[in-house]
């Protein structure tokens, strides 16, 4: 079989979101920020380094709508690719295992080498 | 006895058999018949009320979407999916834009966005919504118990081999398992890989074997 590897990174139609931070592949961190409210960035992702997978496109912002605002601005949201090695020091799976999940643009700061949150 | 209200997979086997014992003929038939209504019941019950006195809603209506999410949205996914075994442009389609592909089929999925993520022999995906039980439900109607409960939320995010193994499916090392957490905008549904031995199927017979739990990605399709 010749089929693409569906793991590569995401050609997507969607509409593309104008003055974007982010391009599919870039290294991202997510911010380790403990904020009070209703978020949308899972607890056990912040502080992780991981890769942009693909651009969703702008969405209503969800930390609004959730108290009754209108989430204007939209925010930018990527799918972020982490390597489950990453997410988790002590994850007993092989290397190659990931985890995706969708996260917006002010939860995400550019990614230097080896500066990961986590020791290594 | 075994607790099906806090042990997912007890309460997923008891689903499936029955072998050894006979139901209660006159046990409550919900969980909440057992003691007063809660209060999200009474609210929501309350809501409903006034929209029909103002005449915004009906009773039928809300009967009928009651109706579709037990008697057709379960099987919309599994036609989806069926149709883009046997047409490769769909499924580049519904790879694409898994919306756009399902309006195609006359399926409005009611969300934003729908993403297909394909299993391969080198890669196999699995959903779970960690943060509360986001799920395509114009797709696969009503999220089964295990999806929302804790135990599946938690583990399949940090120890997914170990759940699929619970649910019968055993990966060798050289797959890569990818977890989507279903965590913000976006619904997902697996394209599970076609079996041998379907060759020549009907995208009806392919759709039998497309069952709820392949198109989460906890287990794949068996020819039965």
């Amino acid at each position: 079989m010749n089929e693409p590897k569906s793991h590569s990174v995401g050609k997507s139609a969607y509409a593309p979101a104008p003055g974007r931070r982010f391009e599919v592949g870039d290294r991202v961190r997510v911010k380790r920020r403990f904020p009070p409210g209703h978020r949308r960035t899972p607890t056990y992702i912040r502080g992780k380094v991981g890769e942009i997978e693909r651009i969703c496109g702008a969405f209503p912002n969800p930390e609004e709508l959730a108290y009754g605002f209108d989430g204007e601005p939209k925010k930018v949201l990527y799918r972020v690719r982490f390597a489950q090695k990453e997410v988790w020091p002590r994850y007993t799976g092989p290397d190659r295992d990931l985890i995706e999940m969708e996260i917006y643009e002010h939860w995400l700061e550019p990614a230097m080498a080896g500066t990961s949150d986590e020791k290594k | 006895m075994t607790d099906h209200r806090t042990d997912y997979y007890a309460a997923r086997k008891h689903a499936h058999d029955h072998g050894d014992h006979v139901h209660d003929p006159h046990a409550p038939l919900n969980e909440h018949d057992n003691g007063p209504p809660s209060e999200y019941e009474i609210m929501s019950r309350a809501m409903q009320e006034i929209l029909e006195a103002k005449g915004l809603i009906t009773a039928d209506e809300i009967r009928r979407r009651m109706e579709q999410f037990e008697e057709d949205f379960p099987y919309r996914g599994s036609r989806v999916v069926a149709r883009a075994w046997v047409d490769p442009a769909f499924r580049k389609r519904l790879l694409e834009d898994g919306r756009a592909a399902c309006i195609e089929m006359g399926i409005d999925i009611e969300a934003e966005r729908l993403i297909a993520v394909e299993n391969t022999p080198e890669v196999h995906n699995m959903i779970v919504c960690t943060l509360c039980s986001c799920y395509p439900r114009a797709l696969l109607g009503m999220p089964p118990t295990w999806y929302k409960s804790r135990n599946y939320r938690s583990r399949v995010v940090f120890e997914p081999r170990s759940v699929l193994k619970e649910f019968g499916t055993e990966l060798p090392d050289n797959v890569t398992v990818r977890v989507h957490d279903s965590n913000a905008d976006m619904r997902y549904v697996v394209i599970p890989m076609r079996p041998k031995g379907t060759e020549g199927w009907t995208e009806e017979q392919l759709a039998e074997i497309l069952t709820r739990d392949t198109l989460v990605g906890v287990t794949v399709p068996r020819v039965r």
